[in-house]
């Protein structure tokens, strides 16, 4: 009996080490944290994902122990132990998840509370109950850049109101929090920055108001979430988190130049296939315009 | 002896063998059997599919395809897998097993059995045909979501959206039809003595799937309805250039579509539920809890929908509110596994095919659940919704787990179904071929979606090629799995080596008629007087047979 306890022991406590250990690791899976929300879910995700090795380790644990240990000598034809149930242990396995849930559940609310990201509100809007991400961090929760995102199959066009700027590269100043205000000229596109764990659905015709806030320099990626159509793939662009400097002396710089026709994906790929004549090529439609905009990379 | 003499004789004789899988058979099992062939095809076809894809998928360019076609393939390849193997395959092992589990001599109505069958392969000459209209099959996914799949650039009246929908249509009214007849069939023809908790596990999921068949489809097919209406006749529900709302189309569409994935995993379960014990030679561990949870599950399964919208136009409080009930469905869940895990443990295990694709099937089904529950989980379903994430977490829910328990159950039952045993050895490769392409094409999913890698893309960026290579080469050798599989079945109901009526030495009254059963099942009604799953016990299962 003691030298079972003191095993089980030791394996459990094997098991907790490796646990906590991917834990640690679920960190490195992710892209780099660039934004204040990002480091919320990314604690929540290294949290849940111990939780699910020690589960995993622990199921998966005692059926390989048994196939070592119970399994049926070639000529054996007895049958095990008819034991068909024991009330005390399944009360305790319905109160372990119901506890877990329980505990997941509220950290997943005051996580989801700290990131304010605002979406949707329309019905009602949730009270606030936790102080916002940036109470921690020390940035202002008043969001100070005001941007419009226009989204239409497949192009990306942002609109700096203050500086009557157009761009298809989004760039935002860092440690400052960003109020979008996103609107999509025909099916639903899904904003995305894996970067910055942010994602939010464009529907139309409603304007969809979205927030978060950068907090790392760097030029990351911007991808579209929710299928599009054809040329789904290729609605992305770059985000380009800078300082305030740098950040304004591009606003005005952009501002300077005439609007030209960016670059577009899906429009030249359109007008090559237009061109070529493959067999198995099905109807699509027709991308929109190249955006005229003031900048573009 | 010459049958001159005896015209009427002849045309009184039974049909040889073969031939009355190709009729419009009453007979349960012969309409079970017709069921898991035809949607075997599909599986094939839906798999073809999948390795183009995966082929597409080995580089970041769109180089192999053109994009159109690869959004046709998604949209067929989950289409098919969906309404033409996962809900037929298991309608057919359902139709099989339950009215000989419960000691009838067949379902309560044959005629709409043999009709809702019959609608199957429509739906399947449906969606064939749509691929040879102008313009093509439908591009706009599996879910259809408006205003994509309002779009049509053909302007064909008679388009691939179109005969998606009326495919999608027929096969929810012949799963309708399936689903009154199971739950008549269950709930009145037990046989006598078979109180519910005497009846085997897996009807008890059987019965708690077709419930979620009544209540949920009737909203997918309004939902269909109105798409069609939107897309044909210039009605406006979910159009927004007329006003409509693309989001009441998606409540439609989970309302249904979620509950049936416990449509999908509930005969799994049930499935793991049966062949646990007898390869462990044990009662199943907390009979009475595995039989309610399931019907728990079917109650809470109605109530979770809006988790697949957490990203969509969903305010904040019902993200909230559907996170918990979403989180609520692991504890029924939790119990099942841990009953599976008890009931192996201590037991005298063998490991035959039936086994270990049970056994595998359960590893990857509390994978699965994890994963899930961080679905579940909102802020993080933030970051992954329709990232490779979540198409890691359903393909280990639906090959992982469900096609694992359904192969678990085509071996377990196959020597009662053709009186033939299979070879043991080709079974041992299927699987485990199906187990290492499993977790090779699969696993990689969950990180590249949580690098921030989209689901339903022709083409990426370089930075994702390594897991794809990987989920590639899975994809291949599930692909080559299949091979084993086909060979054994052919070649052991051609020419196996008779089975006896109880190869496994089970506990059932399926075990206690012939293989393959008569026509009528049961020659003397049996009368039940224990529960089952009496491993270990001496006592009966029944009054008056075995
Ligand atoms: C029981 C069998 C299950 C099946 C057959 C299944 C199947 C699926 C499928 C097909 C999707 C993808 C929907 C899509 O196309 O985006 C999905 C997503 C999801 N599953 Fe499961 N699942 C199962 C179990 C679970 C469990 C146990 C949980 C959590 C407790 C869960 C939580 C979720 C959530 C929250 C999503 C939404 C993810 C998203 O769209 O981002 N699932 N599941
Ligand atoms: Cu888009
Ligand atoms: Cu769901």
């Amino acid at each position: 009996m003691r030298t079972k306890i003191i095993i089980i022991s030791a394996i459990t406590l094997v098991v907790v080490a490796m646990s906590v250990w991917m834990g640690q690791i679920a960190y490195s899976w992710l892209p780099p944290q660039a934004s204040a929300e990002a480091v919320l879910i990314d604690n929540l995700f290294s949290l849940l994902t111990a939780i699910g090795t020690f589960i995993f380790l622990g199921v998966t644990g005692a059926i390989i122990y048994n196939i070592i240990v119970h399994r049926a000598g070639r000529y054996d034809t007895s049958d095990g132990p008819p034991i068909e149930g024991n009330i005390k242990l399944e009360i305790i396995w319905t109160a372990i998840p119901l506890v877990l849930v329980f505990i997941i559940a509220t950290l997943s609310y005051q996580t989801y509370d700290k990131m304010d990201l605002h979406g949707p509100t329309e019905i009602a809007h949730l009270p606030h109950m936790m102080p916002s991400a940036y109470a921690d961090t020390g940035l202002s929760s008043e969001a100070t850049t005001n941007i419009e995102v226009d989204s239409k199959q497949w192009a990306w066009v942002f609109h700096y109101p203050d500086k009557n700027v157009t761009s298809t590269e989004l760039h935002l100043p860092v440690d400052q929090r960003v109020h979008l205000t996103m609107r999509s000229q025909d099916v639903i596109h899904g904003f995305y920055i894996p970067a910055f764990r942010v994602k939010q659905d464009i529907i139309p015709p409603k304007t969809v108001d979205f927030e978060f806030t950068p907090i790392k320099i760097g030029r990351y990626r911007l991808r579209d979430s929710q299928y599009s159509g054809t040329y789904f793939a290729a609605m992305q662009t770059d985000v380009v988190v800078e300082n305030s400097e740098d950040y304004d002396r591009w606003l005005n710089q952009a501002k300077r130049q005439k609007p030209t026709p960016a670059p577009n994906q899906a429009a030249s790929e359109y007008a090559q296939r237009e061109q070529k004549d493959a067999i198995a090529i099905w109807d699509t439609v027709v991308p929109a315009p190249s955006p005229m905009v003031n900048y573009h990379p | 002896m010459t049958t001159l003499s005896n015209p009427q004789k002849i045309t009184k004789e039974t049909p040889p063998k073969w031939r009355k899988y190709f009729s419009f058979s009453l007979d349960h099992k012969v309409i079970g059997i017709q069921y898991l062939v035809t949607s075997f095809f599909f599986f094939l076809l839906a798999g073809i599919f999948a390795m183009i894809m995966r082929g597409e998928l080995i580089t970041p360019e769109p180089d192999l395809l053109d994009r159109t076609v690869y959004n046709a393939l998604f949209t067929m390849h989950g289409t098919i897998m969906l309404f033409g193997w996962t809900f037929p395959v298991l309608t057919g092992l359902s139709n099989y097993l339950v009215p000989l589990m419960i000691g009838a001599k067949d379902m309560a109505f044959p005629r709409l059995n043999a009709a809702a069958f019959w609608m199957i392969p429509v739906v399947g000459i449906l969606l064939a045909i749509s691929f040879l209209v102008p313009g093509g099959p439908s591009q706009s996914g599996w879910w259809a979501y408006p205003p994509v799949s309002l779009q049509n650039p053909t302007g064909n009246l008679i388009n691939g959206q179109f005969l998606w929908l009326l495919a999608v249509a027929l096969s929810g009214v012949s799963s309708i039809m399936g689903a009154v007849n199971f739950v008549t069939t269950i709930v009145r023809m037990r046989a006598p003595g078979m109180t519910w908790f005497k009846t085997p596990a897996f009807v008890w999921t059987v019965l708690a799937a077709q419930l979620i068949q009544l209540y949920g489809l009737p909203a997918l097919t309004a939902g269909a309805v109105m798409l069609l209406c939107d897309l044909t006749f210039g009605t406006a529900f979910f159009d927004p250039v007329q006003g409509g709302n693309p989001v009441l189309y998606q409540h439609f569409f989970w309302f249904y579509s979620h509950p049936a994935v416990y449509v999908i995993i509930l005969p799994a379960f049930g499935i793991f539920s049966e062949i646990f014990p007898v390869y462990a030679r044990k009662p199943l561990f907390g009979y009475r809890v595995v039989a309610v949870s399931s019907v728990v599950i079917t109650g809470l399964s109605g109530i979770v929908w809006v988790h697949h919208m957490f990203a969509s136009g969903t305010p904040g409080w019902m993200r909230m509110l559907f996170m918990a009930t979403t989180m609520l469905i692991s504890v029924p869940t939790g119990i099942k596994v841990f009953a599976w895990v008890a009931t192996i443990w201590g037991g005298k295990l063998r490991l035959d095919t039936p086994m270990l694709f049970a056994l595998g099937g359960l590893v990857n089904f509390v994978f699965a659940g994890i994963t899930g529950i961080m679905l579940a989980s909102t802020p993080i379903d933030i970051h992954v919704n329709n990232t490779y994430f979540v198409v890691g977490h359903f393909h280990y829910v639906l090959y992982g787990s469900m096609v694992f328990a359904t192969y678990a159950a085509i071996y377990h039952w196959f020597p009662k179904m053709t009186g033939k045993m299979y070879y043991e050895g080709l079974g041992k490769l299927h699987f485990y071929l199906s187990f290492i392409g499993t977790a090779l094409n699969f696993l990689p999913m969950h990180p590249v979606g949580l690098m921030g890698m989209p689901r339903r893309v022709a083409s990426y960026d370089p930075e994702f090629t390594f897991w794809n290579v990987l989920a590639s080469i899975g994809g291949f050798i599930l692909g080559i799995s299949v091979i084993p599989f086909l060979l054994n079945m052919v070649s052991s109901w051609i020419s196996g080596k008779p089975a006896g009526n109880n190869p496994w030495r089970a506990i059932g009254l399926e075990w206690l008629v012939a293989s393959p059963p008569e026509e009528e099942n049961f020659e003397e009604t049996p009368i039940v007087i224990s529960e089952p799953y009496g491993y270990g016990k001496k006592e009966p299962l029944t009054q008056n047979m075995g």
